[in-house]
């Protein structure tokens, strides 16, 4: 059986000045209703861009996009524009991550509600209304019925995001691209819109596409963990899997980047050396092979002249590289063991 | 909002002053005596004495300010005995050279100069606003290049220039027309319309072109926005995304860019005035300097420097209006 969202080899290309922008490189996921993929990466790494292309906001003259994005079996790349437009905000809807800039500033929160009901569904203006209170209420928004008729500057940054959630949710989509929704917020608040985001996909059956670069969210929320870097995804796992036996060094860079509060450590966080490729020139091999500390493992120049396929390491648990499997094993072991001498 | 527009008027009221006072003092500077331009060709020292004494140019400074002040408010007399004159408030001055009260010169003039202000403004605003916005959808293609270029040339030109061309062609190349020549619209409304038309032409086309390059940038700026692509992601129709969500941000710069402009042309429109010959207040105003009619050029700059203050409060007591974001106070 297929799932709900089945994203197969996307490629997205941008032609600037410079050359052409390789922002999506064959990128595949799927994540079924009811079930949250999380899509983590540092800037640039093609998670907006995947989530644009799924939801064909991209401009379609200046950006090639090939590949296939089904959506409950419908092809999405070569749907018609018209087509889009019904499917953007009735079956799919989108939280972006700064929602004082998501919002118009000239239209009050209400209208701005009512106006997202009215394109999809056959309702008269006042029962849209209606409908956009409930939504509010839903959401968790304190005194619905006069916060509707404010101004997005006048609500603070939570009650901005709920609204953009319940914005999102006000046609009840069948799937939800959350594009980093709390990265704008206060650590308090962030964690009352996942909390939100769960009830409300928990209520509703919802799919949820999550994009962040924020692990403890990923952890705390994700079903699937797709890992991205330099518009290709890396690894692909379910959240445990992803966590506890990482498949790629690039991963293991990004947890012992994380801060642990279960650990005493008198280090300092480790960050990953280098910098991310230019989506221009990207190297003809592994694409984090020049930031890799793993690659001599690897027997000849592999690393610097094949790409790596997403190879199943385990059931359901892929990764692009080409350590192998035993390999990696013991170098992830051999990590922790530095890993727990340095802590202790 | 309401202690927002009594502190505005009063800082205007302080503002008028000032430039009331510099405007009277700069003139006083001058070296034209104002007492010599009463008498013309049958001047002689002695005359120009008596003159001054009569009509108050021996007076400190600050007396003469002072009268001036109250001939706004109350009016004023002039002179005494037999060749005593009225002149009622609001009594802006009273040219001798022209002999004729400045308020009664100016309200002939300020209903020619609007009309030609208001209607070159309503032309500029829907060219310029319509070739920017095209320009900004077409981004980069033939249309966007073309406009864009022939706005660089239009706002290059001068206005004399634009105007001239135009009056060379119209008139007396292609002879669309004849010489308009002013007529009070109570005489003939047809021939009053002509006489407006290349006017409007003339500023409207300089204007556009700075309104489709300012209108463009506002719309690619506002078409970049997070709201916008907001709009798209419920799956409005690019008519609504643009015509609605992106107009309404994109053009609210505009009101303010035109509510200035159009101040500054009530002041007198001196060049188009000139070459089509519209008696309005740039002609009076241009008129009064060739003659050193010095009551007169300070009540014209003083006219201009009110609309100019005037028009900057309602300019933001409108942006309150349109943005809800901005709170005055």
């Amino acid at each position: 059986m297929s799932a709900f969202l089945e994203v197969e080899d996307l490629q997205v290309r941008f032609r600037t000045e410079d050359g052409v922008v390789n922002a999506c490189d064959g990128v595949s996921l799927d994540v079924d209703r009811g079930r949250t993929l999380a899509i983590v990466g540092e800037s640039g790494s093609g998670k907006s861009v995947t989530s644009g292309a799924i939801m064909g906001l991209h401009n379609r003259k200046r950006t090639e996009i090939h590949g296939s994005v089904r959506l409950d079996g419908e092809e999405l790349l070569t749907a018609s524009d018209a087509r889009l437009r019904e499917l953007r905000g009735k079956r799919m809807a989108m939280i972006f991550q700064d929602p004082l800039s998501s919002l118009h500033p000239f239209y009050k929160v209400g209208r701005q509600l009512v106006e997202a009901a009215l394109v999809h569904q056959d309702v008269s203006r006042s029962d849209a209304r209606r409908r956009a209170v409930d939504m509010l209420k839903r959401v968790g928004i304190p005194n619905a019925e006069h916060r509707v008729d404010e101004y997005p500057h006048q609500l603070s940054g939570g009650m901005r995001q709920r609204v953009m959630i319940a914005m999102a949710l006000i046609n009840d989509p069948d799937l939800i691209i959350a594009d980093e929704p709390t990265t704008a917020l206060d650590v308090t608040v962030q964690a009352q819109v996942i909390d939100l985001l769960k009830s409300l996909q928990g209520e509703f059956g919802t799919a949820i596409i999550l994009i962040t670069h924020d692990l403890g969210v990923v952890a705390e929320t994700a079903d699937d963990v797709a890992v991205m870097y330099a518009g290709r995804v890396v690894e692909r796992a379910a959240v445990r899997d992803l966590f506890h036996d990482p498949k790629m060094p690039y991963t293991w860079g990004l947890l012992s980047s994380l801060p642990r509060l279960d650990e005493v450590s008198a280090d300092r966080l480790k960050p990953i050396p280098g910098q991310p490729p230019s989506l221009i020139n990207l190297p003809p091999g592994c694409v984090f092979r020049p930031r890799c500390q793993y690659h001599q493992f690897v027997p000849g120049n592999l690393c610097d002249t094949v790409r790596p396929e997403l190879d199943e390491n385990a059931p359901g648990h892929y990764a692009r590289c080409h350590l192998t499997v035993a390999q990696k094993d013991e170098l992830a072991a051999a990590r922790l063991a530095t890993h727990a001498k340095e802590g202790a | 909002m309401g202690t927002y527009i009594v502190r505005r008027v009063i800082a205007m009221i302080m503002m008028l002053v000032a430039l009331s006072i510099i405007v009277f003092l700069m003139f006083s500077a001058l070296p034209t005596n104002p007492a010599a331009l009463t008498c013309g060709k049958s001047c002689t020292p002695q005359v120009i004495a008596a003159n001054a004494k009569r009509l108050g140019y021996d007076q400190p400074l600050y007396v003469q300010y002072g009268q001036f002040v109250k001939g706004i408010f109350v009016g004023r007399t002039y002179g005494s005995g037999t060749a005593t004159f009225e002149c009622p408030a609001p009594c802006l001055g009273y040219s001798f050279f022209r002999g004729e009260d400045v308020t009664t010169l100016i309200k002939e003039r300020l209903p020619v100069t609007m009309v030609e202000a208001i209607g070159a403004c309503i032309l500029w605003l829907i060219i310029g606003t319509l070739v920017g916005i095209l320009a900004a959808l077409r981004r980069g293609r033939w249309e966007d290049r073309t406009a864009m270029g022939l706005s660089l040339i239009g706002y290059s030109f001068p206005t004399f220039f634009i105007g001239l061309i135009l009056q060379y062609f119209v008139i007396f190349k292609l002879k669309l027309m004849d010489y308009p020549s002013y007529t009070p619209f109570s005489t003939d409304p047809v021939a009053w319309l002509k006489a407006f038309i290349l006017p409007w032409i003339t500023l409207a086309l300089v204007y556009a072109a700075f309104y489709a390059r300012l209108t463009r940038n506002q719309m690619l700026d506002t078409l970049g926005e997070d709201y916008i692509r907001t709009a798209r992601s419920k799956g409005l129709s690019e008519r609504t995304v643009i015509g609605k969500h992106a107009l309404r941000a994109g053009l609210t710069p505009i009101v303010t860019a035109a509510g200035l402009d159009l101040a500054a042309l009530l002041g007198g429109v001196v060049i188009t005035e000139y070459i089509f010959n519209l008696p309005g207040l740039g002609q009076l105003a241009l008129r009064s300097v060739i003659e050193s009619d010095l009551p007169l050029i300070t009540a014209v700059v003083l006219v201009a420097g009110a609309f100019v203050i005037l028009a900057n409060l309602i300019v933001d007591l409108l942006y309150a209006v349109i943005d809800p974001r901005v709170r005055l106070g």
